[in-house]
């Protein structure tokens, strides 16, 4: 999976409540709406500005918080093709992989907003388009690739018929 | 060459029927699966997508109505309808708004050590102190666990945090637990567990080792756990349920990560100050911040003896002048003991507000949602930016009888400094 984009930059530890606020609950069972509000409150411009495929970059413990998975959702519907965090919460670790969108741990000090990077998700690799530097990333466990590959949670389900761990 | 097992160890080992150790990805059986009506019903729309259409284990498959109860809008009554419509039709139990938070009721009424615990809700690790591996996630994984009975888990690493010593008069769990998150940090126990050991766990009433429990996650642990012993074995016999009790603990020879030592002699009240958990000062250092709204309540310090504290701070006293006391007991239970007791009578003549059971004024969702630039003082479990409803606003966390006292002064005060 080689993925390409821009960065939009974050700093440390963006809550769930900033991704996606709890004045929103009601929305949760609408999430074209909800996702109209994706970060806002980090960055009120953030949905207007994001185009198919590119980057949210954050800093440490990006998604702490709440274990609501519509944070990871609202992300892909904002258009992410990948999360690029130097660490994240692990729920959101999860519901992230879950929903299909690549979470990547890096050294994201190496990228500025609106750096054009390309992610190699399985060799797990970041390049900076822009500065030219390469980032490596912490590889995911396999259990969780398998889990991305498979586009996701539910399909990975299916299509395995239960975990594939290895 | 065996070393021992820590809780989390012994837990994950005998759930999936691995001799597993910190870093193994297990499978493991699930004994109790919860959601809420926040990440609900996202879970029934993924469970329908997942087109197996069974609960593999219907009696012990919870949802909870809590986070909006009883609902404030259409929406949100649409939604509870969804998961009432979940439950009927196959077999999972609701609890429906009257009866308060879900990790107040999964204490109460489900929970037995050894249990695997997950939950469409991060504070799911509160049932840790009752020595069951409890830990929240999001509604797709909730989904599966549904569904299949079972889920996949990374065995954590854990660090051990040792607390001895007395506690002093005015300092509570929730002064230990914020003492230890803005120790080492509002992630710096993300992706393992805790286990709290020491003399002053021992001899800490349940009620406390849930507060410190239900904090795990506000060190990105993934679980935070307690041995069980008599403290436990007395929990479940006052709920009815002294058949679940078992002996687990850590082996003497587990192997921690790192330790955490407390001298619980040394502890002061503390709070912490927006917008992070970890940002931990003491009370008395903030003794100029004026409150606009003080709320005793939520799954971290919502029980009776919370609401004790709180209607004891206050009796025969008078809130001050323009603070909105919000009181919120975190379930049935807890009420009606509250109110049989006379505790929430207490409150209400201080100028007190007695709140249904639930999540109250926790999430923003409705229930004292604070204006621009307005400060609340909670016994809540987050501070976020914007968690109260408002983005423009402040949320400090505090003990109830840090709360309780300030809701009389008006500003933030050191519980001690009332009994001068
Ligand atoms: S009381 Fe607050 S933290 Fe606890 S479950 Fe409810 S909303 Fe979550």
């Amino acid at each position: 999976m080689i993925l390409k984009g821009k960065a939009h930059k974050f700093g440390d530890d963006i809550s769930t409540d900033l991704i996606t606020p709890g004045r929103y609950f009601h929305l949760r069972t609408n999430l074209p709406e909800l996702a109209k509000h994706t970060l806002e409150d980090a960055d009120p411009d953030f949905v207007k500005n994001m185009r198919p495929g590119d980057f949210v970059v954050a800093g440490g413990n990006f998604g702490l918080g709440s274990s609501r998975e519509h944070a990871a959702i609202v992300i892909k519907l904002s258009g992410a093709g990948a999360v690029l965090a130097k660490s994240f919460a692990r729920i959101f670790f999860r519901n992230a992989i879950n929903q299909g969108v690549p979470a990547i741990i890096c050294d994201t000090d190496l990228i500025a907003a609106g750096d054009e990077l390309e992610v190699d998700v399985e060799k797990g690799e970041v390049k900076n388009v822009t500065t030219g530097v390469v980032i490596p990333a912490k590889p995911l466990p396999r259990a969780m690739l398998n889990i991305l590959q498979d586009g996701g949670l539910v399909e990975h389900f299916q299509k395995n018929k239960g975990f594939r761990l290895d | 060459m065996a070393t021992g097992k820590t809780l989390a160890e012994k837990i994950l080992s005998a759930a999936s029927g691995t001799d597993a150790v910190a870093g193994d990805i297990v499978i493991a059986a699930v004994d109790v699966v919860l959601a809420q009506d926040g990440t609900g019903p996202l879970v029934v729309s993924q469970w329908e997508k997942l087109g197996v259409g069974t609960v593999a284990r219907p009696e012990r498959t919870i949802f909870f109505l809590d986070h909006a109860a009883p609902s404030p809008r259409r929406e949100l009554s649409n939604a509870h309808m969804i998961i009432r419509d979940f439950a009927a039709k196959t077999g999972a139990q609701l609890s429906d708004v009257a009866q308060g938070i879900s990790h107040q009721r999964v204490a109460e009424d489900y929970t037995e050590p050894g249990f695997v615990i997950v939950g469409a809700d991060s504070h799911t690790c509160t049932s840790g102190a009752l020595a069951a591996f409890a830990t929240g996630m999001g509604s797709t994984d909730i989904a599966v666990a549904v569904t299949a009975g079972k889920i996949w888990l990374r065995v954590p690493e854990t660090i051990k945090i040792e607390v001895n010593g007395a506690m002093p008069d005015g300092v509570f769990a929730k002064d230990l637990m914020l003492t230890v998150i803005g120790r080492i940090g509002a992630d710096g126990a993300t992706y393992k567990a805790l286990e709290f050991t020491g003399e002053t766990i021992e001899q800490m009433p349940m009620t406390d080792r849930l507060t410190l429990s239900s904090l795990a996650v506000e060190a990105g642990a993934k679980a935070g756990l307690i041995a069980a012993d008599a403290e436990t074995k007395r929990w479940l016999t006052e709920h009815d349920r002294a058949a679940g009790y078992r002996d687990i603990a850590a082996d003497p020879d587990a192997a921690y990560e790192s330790v955490v030592t407390i001298n619980a002699a040394d502890l002061v009240p503390v709070v912490a100050a927006p917008h992070t958990v970890d940002n931990v000062k003491t009370a008395a250092a903030l003794a100029d911040v004026k409150i606009d709204q003080a709320f005793v309540g939520t799954c971290t310090n919502g029980r009776l003896e919370d609401i004790r504290i709180a209607a004891a701070t206050v009796a025969g006293k008078t809130v001050a002048p323009g603070v909105r006391f919000l009181v919120a007991p975190a379930s049935r239970g807890v009420y009606i003991a509250a109110a049989k007791a006379g505790y929430l009578a207490t409150l209400a003549e201080a100028g007190a507000m007695i709140m249904n059971p639930g999540c109250g004024a926790c999430v923003g969702v409705h229930e004292g949602i604070l204006g621009d630039n307005e400060v609340c003082l909670s016994t809540q479990n987050r501070n976020f930016k914007g968690r109260l409803g408002n983005p423009d606003a402040f949320i400090y966390l505090a003990s109830p009888a840090t709360v309780a006292a300030s809701a009389l002064t008006g500003h933030i005060t050191d519980p001690r400094d009332l009994r001068k």
